[in-house]
C-alpha cells in the first residue's frame, strides 16, 4: 500500500465518527486543503487500490472537482 | 547602555491598591501597603546599605546593615522586614545608625580577604559598595583570629566558581535556589561561626550536588564567592545589551554583558516579562558554541556529496546556488524547489525564507521544523478556538488553582517557566500529571502531583475522552459557559459521544492502563478545583492522533469553562525559541502569515500586490512529503535554514534517501551538521548574538533580538546576518530585494498581517515586548486570548474518536520507546554539545524499567542494542522505575546515537507530525556500535572534508 493511500485511509478513519456522508466530505476537504498537487494527482491516478470505503469515496469526490 | 548593575529595590514589589505615604529623610513617597521601608526608600531615590536583601527574594533580615530609625518606634529596626505605615517618618542616615552599621561591617570585613584589587568582583561587589557606604576605615580586631580565609575554591561547575573564603553567609544563594529556582540544592551547614554554604551532602561539590546550574545563586551572591568563570578570566564588562535567548520557547531576555565584541556573561534581565530575571543553564551559560572551533565561517560548494567541500566567496557561492536553482526550475518546474524555515531563526528570517520560496522559487513548498513538533497545535487550536496559539501569558499560572501537565516536562525543557510553575504549586495549587514517565514534577522537593496518570504511550485521546466522560456524566460541565460561548449543537453531539459507556474510564482502563478511580479523581479535580490550566508539550502532539489530542484538550477546557480569563487556558509549551513565530510567519505550505490559507484568493491578492508576483494557489509539500517526492523524482532542490533534518526527523534512512536523491541541497547553518553531509552548498550562518530581529515565545510575546557583535561568518570579515544571506540569494535569483534592516521586514509583515498590525521594532524597543494579536481591537496586545469570545466566534467542540496507532508491539518488538529532552541539552544538541553542558549529559542513555532490564540481563551502564522495524542503534542503559514496565525512554541530543534511526514514519493523521513518542522496539545487550552507526560515522567524516589550499 502506498504512503498516500495509507494517509488517506488514516484521515478517513479519524473523521469517520461524523457518519459516512460527512466523513467523505471532510476527508475530501482535508486532502484539498493540505495536499500538494502531485500528491492529489497521484492518489487520483492510483485506481483506488487499498483505499477504504470513506477514503475511496473522498477521492472520487475530489475527482469530480 | 553602559555597564551598570541592574536596579535592586531590596525587597519584592507589592501588588496592592491601598496607598501608604511615608516620609524618608524628608522625602515623601507613596507606595502600596505591605511595601518595606527599604523598598520605599529605594523608590524615592535612596540607598539604604544592605547585604542579605534582594528584590527577587523574600526579606530575610539577617545582615543587620539596613537598620533605620523610625520616629515613635523603639530601637533600630531592619528596613527590609519593616513594612511602611501611614505617616511613618523614617531616618536612614543618622550618627547612631552610622556607628551601628560601621560596627556590623567591621565584623564582616574582619573575616573577609582584603584582596579587592585582584578580586574578580572588584568594582562589581555589593560588599565593597556597602563598606564604602558605611565609611569603614579600620578593622580594630585585626585578622589574626579564627577565620574562614583559607577555604579551598570549588571549581567543579564548568561555569562558575564557589570560593567559600569570600562568603559572608548572607543566605542569598540558598534562598535563590529555594525561592527563585525551586531546586533546594543549597543549604547553610553548621551553626554560628561554623555556618557555611553547602551544596548537598558533605561529600558533594557543586557538580555532584542536585544543583541545576541555573545561575540564580551566582546572580544573588553579593560578593565574589559565586562568580562566573568567564568574569574571573575576562574581567568586568563595559557595556550591556538586552536581547532574547535563542534556546527554548520560554523566551527569556538577558543582558549580554560585553567587553568590546567579547561576550563576558549573559545575565537574566530583571524586567524581562517572560523570565522576570531568572534563567537556566542553557541561556545563562551555554553560549560558547558561538565561537566553537567547529563553526564554519566560509561559504562552500561541491558538485557531489562524496567530494570534499571547496571554500568560495559569498559571490561565487550565491551565483552558483542561484544558477543551479534557476536551472532546476527551468527543467523541472517551480514545484521541484522548496525550503525549510527555522524555529531558531528570527521572525524576519523565517518570513524571508518563505517569501523566497513562494515569490522566488514560485512554489508553496515551504515548511518549518514545527512540522515535527507543534503542527498539530496549529490544526487543533485553529479548528476549536479559531487561532493557532496558546491562550495565556506565563504569569497567568500564578492564578491557577489546578495545573494539568500533559506530555510536557517543564523543569527540563522549559526550566524557567517550570520554576514559576513550582512557585505556584508551593503556594498550594494542585497538580495533575499525565505522562508515561515519572517526570520531576511528579515528585520533587515541596512539589507533589496529586494525580499522576502514567498512561500507555499512544493512548492520550482515550485518557482525555475518559476524563470528558466523567465531567459530562457526573454533571461537572460548566453549562452556562458552554451556552454562552460555544456552539450548542456541536456540544450536544460531543457530550452524547463522550457519555457513551464505551468511553468510561473503567472500559478504557484496559487500553490506557490508567486506574479508573485515579482518572475519575483527576477529572473531578480539573473540573471543580477552581481555575484549571492545561500545559502540554510534544507528548501530546507527536502521535498519530496528535491533532485529535490537542482538540480533546480544547474540548475539556471549554466544557469546564477554563478559557478566557487569568489562571486557566490551554498552553502549548513550544520546544524552540521561535516555534510560535516561525508558524506565525507563514512557514507552513498551506498558509500565508497569520494562518491564512493559500487558497483564499483575497489573502493571496494582498501578497501578490505587495510582492509583485503571482502565487501558486495550491498548498505545497510538507517536510515528510518532500522526502517522498524526492525519492520519487519530482522534488529536486531544498534550501534548509537552521535545521538539522537528518538528526531531528524520523526514520533517518528515509530522510537520507530523500536528500541523496536531490540535485541541490543548500544548508544554511553554523556548523556542518548531519544534514550538511548530504548538501551541495553550505552557507555559513550567524548566531543570535550577531543579528537583529525578533523572536516570538510560547505566550505569543514578540521580543527584540539585538546584535551585540559582528557576524563571524563570511570570508575576509564580510559577515552577514542570516536574513542578509537569504536576501543575497534572492537577489542572485533576480528578485531585487532591498531591505536595509530587519525593522523594514517587520514593517512588511505588519502591513500584510492583521494580527501584527500594531507591531514595529521601534515600538518593541520602547515597550519591551508585545503579545499578538496587536490590532485595532487590541492596541496594546493580548496577554490572554478569547476573553470576550473565541477568535472563530463560537467555540467548536470536536469529537475525537480514539483510533489506535498502527505501531504495535509484538513478540519481536515488545517494548514501547518514547523520546524526550534533558535540561542541559537542547534539541539535536548542535549548540549545547559544543559547550561545557556535556559534563551533565555526554551521551543519550536508554531508561528501562528494572523488570524489563532483569529479563534481559541488563544493568545500568551496559551497552544495549535498541531496534525497531526500521532501524537499530546502540547506547548505554540506565535502569530506573521512572518508566513503567514495557516502556523505554531516551533523548535525541547526540548524533552518535541517532535515536531517529529507530523511530518510524507513522505520523499525525491531520498534519504528518511524526509519531516520535511511540515506537515498538526490542532491547538487548550489545557488543558495540550498530552497522548503521559505523557506516554513518565513516560517511560523516568523509563528507566533512574541506579541500586544502594548494601550497604555492
Amino acid at each position: 500500500m502506498s504512503n498516500l493511500v495509507y494517509m488517506a485511509n488514516q484521515i478517513a478513519r479519524n473523521l469517520a465518527f461524523q457518519g459516512e456522508a460527512e466523513a467523505v466530505a471532510a476527508t475530501a476537504q482535508h486532502i484539498r486543503d493540505f495536499w500538494d498537487p502531485r500528491m492529489k494527482a497521484a492518489i487520483l491516478a492510483g485506481g483506488g487500490e487499498g483505499l477504504e470505503p470513506v477514503a475511496r469515496a473522498a477521492v472520487e469526490r475530489l475527482r469530480a472537482g | 547602555m553602559g555597564y551598570e548593575p541592574q536596579a535592586d529595590f531590596g525587597t519584592p514589589a507589592v501588588q496592592g491598591d491601598i496607598p501608604v505615604t511615608v516620609t524618608i529623610d524628608g522625602r515623601a513617597v507613596t507606595v502600596p501597603a505591605g511595601t518595606s521601608v527599604m523598598r520605599a526608600a529605594a523608590e524615592c531615590g535612596g540607598a539604604i546599605p544592605k547585604l542579605c536583601a534582594s528584590d527577587n527574594l523574600a526579606a530575610f533580615g539577617s545582615c543587620r546593615l539596613c537598620l533605620v530609625e523610625v520616629e515613635g518606634m523603639r530601637g533600630t529596626p531592619a528596613s527590609c522586614t519593616t513594612p511602611v505605615a501611614e505617616g511613618m517618618v523614617v531616618h536612614t542616615q543618622t550618627p547612631r545608625l552610622e556607628k551601628l552599621r560601621r560596627g556590623v561591617m567591621e565584623l564582616y570585613i574582619s573575616d573577609h580577604p582584603l584582596d579587592c584589587l585582584t578580586c574578580s568582583a572588584n568594582n562589581d561587589c555589593e560588599l565593597q559598595d556597602a563598606a564604602a557606604q558605611v565609611g569603614l576605615r579600620d578593622v580594630r580586631y585585626g585578622y589574626g583570629g579564627d577565620n574562614h580565609l583559607g577555604e579551598p575554591t570549588d571549581g567543579s561547575n564548568p561555569y562558575f566558581d564557589f570560593d567559600p573564603s569570600k562568603c559572608i553567609a548572607c543566605s542569598r544563594c540558598v534562598r535563590a535556589c529555594e525561592e527563585v529556582q525551586g531546586t533546594y540544592a543549597l543549604t547553610i551547614e553548621g551553626r554560628g561561626f561554623a555556618s557555611k554554604v553547602s551544596a548537598g551532602q558533605a561529600p558533594d561539590d557543586f557538580l555532584s550536588s542536585e544543583c541545576v546550574s541555573c545561575g540564580a545563586c551566582v546572580q544573588a551572591c553579593p560578593t565574589a564567592t559565586l562568580n562566573e568563570k568567564s568574569v574571573v578570566a575576562l574581567g568586568k564588562p563595559e557595556r550591556a545589551v538586552v536581547t532574547t535567548c535563542a534556546y527554548c520557547g520560554v523566551g527569556c531576555t538577558f543582558r549580554a554583558e560585553m567587553k568590546g565584541e567579547q561576550l563576558v556573561r549573559m545575565v537574566p534581565w530583571q524586567d524581562g516579562k517572560a523570565n522576570h530575571g531568572h534563567s537556566c543553564v542553557k541561556g545563562r551559560f551555554a553560549w560558547g558554541y558561538a565561537h566553537h572551533q567547529d563553526r564554519v565561517v566560509s561559504p562552500m560548494i561541491r558538485e557531489a556529496i562524496d567530494q570534499p567541500w571547496r571554500e568560495v566567496s559569498w559571490d561565487e557561492a550565491l551565483r552558483h546556488t542561484a544558477d543551479r536553482l534557476n536551472a532546476i526550475k527551468a527543467r523541472h518546474g517551480a514545484r521541484a524547489l522548496g525550503g525549510i524555515t527555522s524555529s531558531r531563526c528570527t521572525n524576519e528570517e523565517a518570513y524571508l525564507v518563505q517569501k523566497l520560496v513562494r515569490a522566488g522559487f514560485g512554489s508553496n513548498n515551504v515548511d518549518t521544523c514545527a512540522r515535527v513538533c507543534h503542527s498539530p497545535t496549529g490544526y487543533g487550536l485553529k479548528t476549536t478556538f479559531g487561532t493557532s496559539a496558546g491562550t495565556q501569558d506565563f504569569d497567568s499560572v500564578m492564578d491557577a488553582d489546578v495545573i494539568m501537565v500533559i506530555g510536557a516536562n517543564p523543569t527540563d525543557a522549559h526550566p524557567v517557566f517550570g520554576s514559576m510553575m513550582k512557585r505556584r504549586l508551593k503556594q498550594g495549587a494542585r497538580l495533575i500529571v499525565i505522562d508515561p514517565r515519572r517526570i520531576d514534577l511528579v515528585r520533587s522537593p515541596h512539589v507533589r502531583a496529586e494525580h499522576h496518570l502514567a498512561l500507555q504511550p499512544g493512548t492520550n485521546v482515550a485518557v482525555l475522552t475518559a476524563m470528558a466522560h466523567v465531567i459530562v456524566t457526573e454533571g461537572l460541565a460548566d453549562e452556562a459557559f458552554i451556552a454562552e460561548r460555544c456552539d450548542a449543537d456541536e456540544y450536544a453531539d460531543w457530550a452524547r459521544f463522550v457519555s457513551d459507556a464505551r468511553h468510561s474510564p473503567e472500559v478504557l482502563e484496559a487500553v490506557t492502563r490508567v486506574p479508573a478511580a485515579e482518572l475519575r479523581a483527576a477529572a473531578r479535580l480539573y473540573a471543580t478545583g477552581g481555575n484549571g490550566a492545561i500545559y502540554y508539550g510534544l507528548g501530546v502532539t507527536e502521535h498519530s492522533q496528535g491533532s485529535s489530542t490537542v482538540m480533546a484538550i480544547a474540548n475539556l477546557a471549554m466544557a469546564t469553562g477554563n478559557i478566557g480569563r487569568r489562571g486557566v487556558g490551554v498552553n502549548p509549551l513550544r520546544g524552540q525559541n521561535n516555534v510560535q513565530g516561525s508558524c506565525d510567519m507563514g512557514s507552513f505550505p498551506h498558509e500565508l502569515t497569520g494562518y491564512r490559507h493559500i487558497s483564499d484568493a483575497a489573502t493571496r491578492a494582498l501578497f501578490e500586490a505587495d510582492w509583485g508576483v503571482r502565487l501558486d494557489a495550491e498548498p505545497g509539500l510538507r517536510i515528510p512529503n518532500m522526502f517522498d517526492a524526492a525519492v520519487e523524482g519530482s522534488f529536486r532542490a531544498l534550501y534548509v535554514q537552521g535545521e538539522d533534518i537528518v538528526q531531528s526527523d524520523p526514520n533517518t534512512h528515509h530522510v537520507v534517501a530523500g536528500l541523496s536523491a536531490m540535485e541541490l541541497v543548500i544548508v544554511h547553518d553554523l556548523f556542518l551538521n548531519e544534514t550538511a553531509n548530504y548538501a551541495h552548498v553550505f552557507l555559513p550562518g550567524s548566531t543570535f548574538l550577531e543579528k537583529n530581529g525578533t523572536f516570538t515565545n510560547a505566550e505569543r510575546r514578540i521580543q527584540l533580538v539585538r546584535k551585540v557583535m559582528e557576524p563571524a561568518n563570511g570570508p575576509n570579515g564580510q559577515g552577514l546576518e542570516d536574513w542578509e544571506v537569504t536576501q543575497a540569494l534572492a537577489n542572485a535569483m533576480g528578485l531585487g530585494w532591498d531591505y536595509a534592516h530587519p525593522a523594514e521586514i517587520m514593517a512588511e509583515i505588519a502591513r500584510l498581517t492583521p494580527t501584527f498590525a500594531g507591531v514595529s521594532h521601534e515600538r518593541l524597543d520602547r515597550e519591551g515586548s508585545l503579545q499578538w494579536p496587536v490590532d485595532a481591537a487590541h492596541p496594546d496586545g493580548s496577554p490572554i486570548m478569547h476573553m470576550d469570545g473565541f477568535v472563530r466566534g463560537k467555540g467548536k467542540f470536536v469529537i475525537t474518536d480514539y483510533v489506535p496507532t498502527d505501531e504495535k508491539t509484538g513478540p519481536r518488538f515488545p517494548l514501547l520507546l518514547t523520546t524526550g529532552r534533558i535540561l542541559s541539552q537542547y534539541n539535536v544538541g548542535a549548540q549545547t554539545r559544543r559547550t561545557a553542558n556535556v559534563v551533565w549529559h555526554e551521551e543519550d542513555v536508554l531508561e528501562i524499567h528494572p523488570t524489563d532490564a532483569e529479563n534481559r540481563g541488563i544493568a545500568t551502564g551496559d551497552l544495549v542494542r535498541l531496534a525497531s522495524r526500521v532501524g537499530e542503534t546502540t547506547l548505554r542503559a540506565a535502569v530506573t522505575d521512572r518508566v513503567a514496565p514495557g516502556v523505554v525512554y531516551t533523548t535525541f541530543h547526540h548524533p552518535a546515537t541517532q535515536a531517529n534511526v529507530v523511530t518510524t514514519e507513522f505520523s499525525d493523521w491531520a498534519t504528518n507530525c511524526p509519531e516520535y513518542k511511540v515506537t515498538a522496539v526490542q532491547v538487548g545487550l550489545s557488543n558495540g556500535p550498530s552497522a548503521w552507526q559505523q557506516d554513518y560515522a565513516a560517511q560523516g567524516a568523509r563528507s566533512r572534508r574541506i579541500e586544502a589550499e594548494p601550497a604555492e
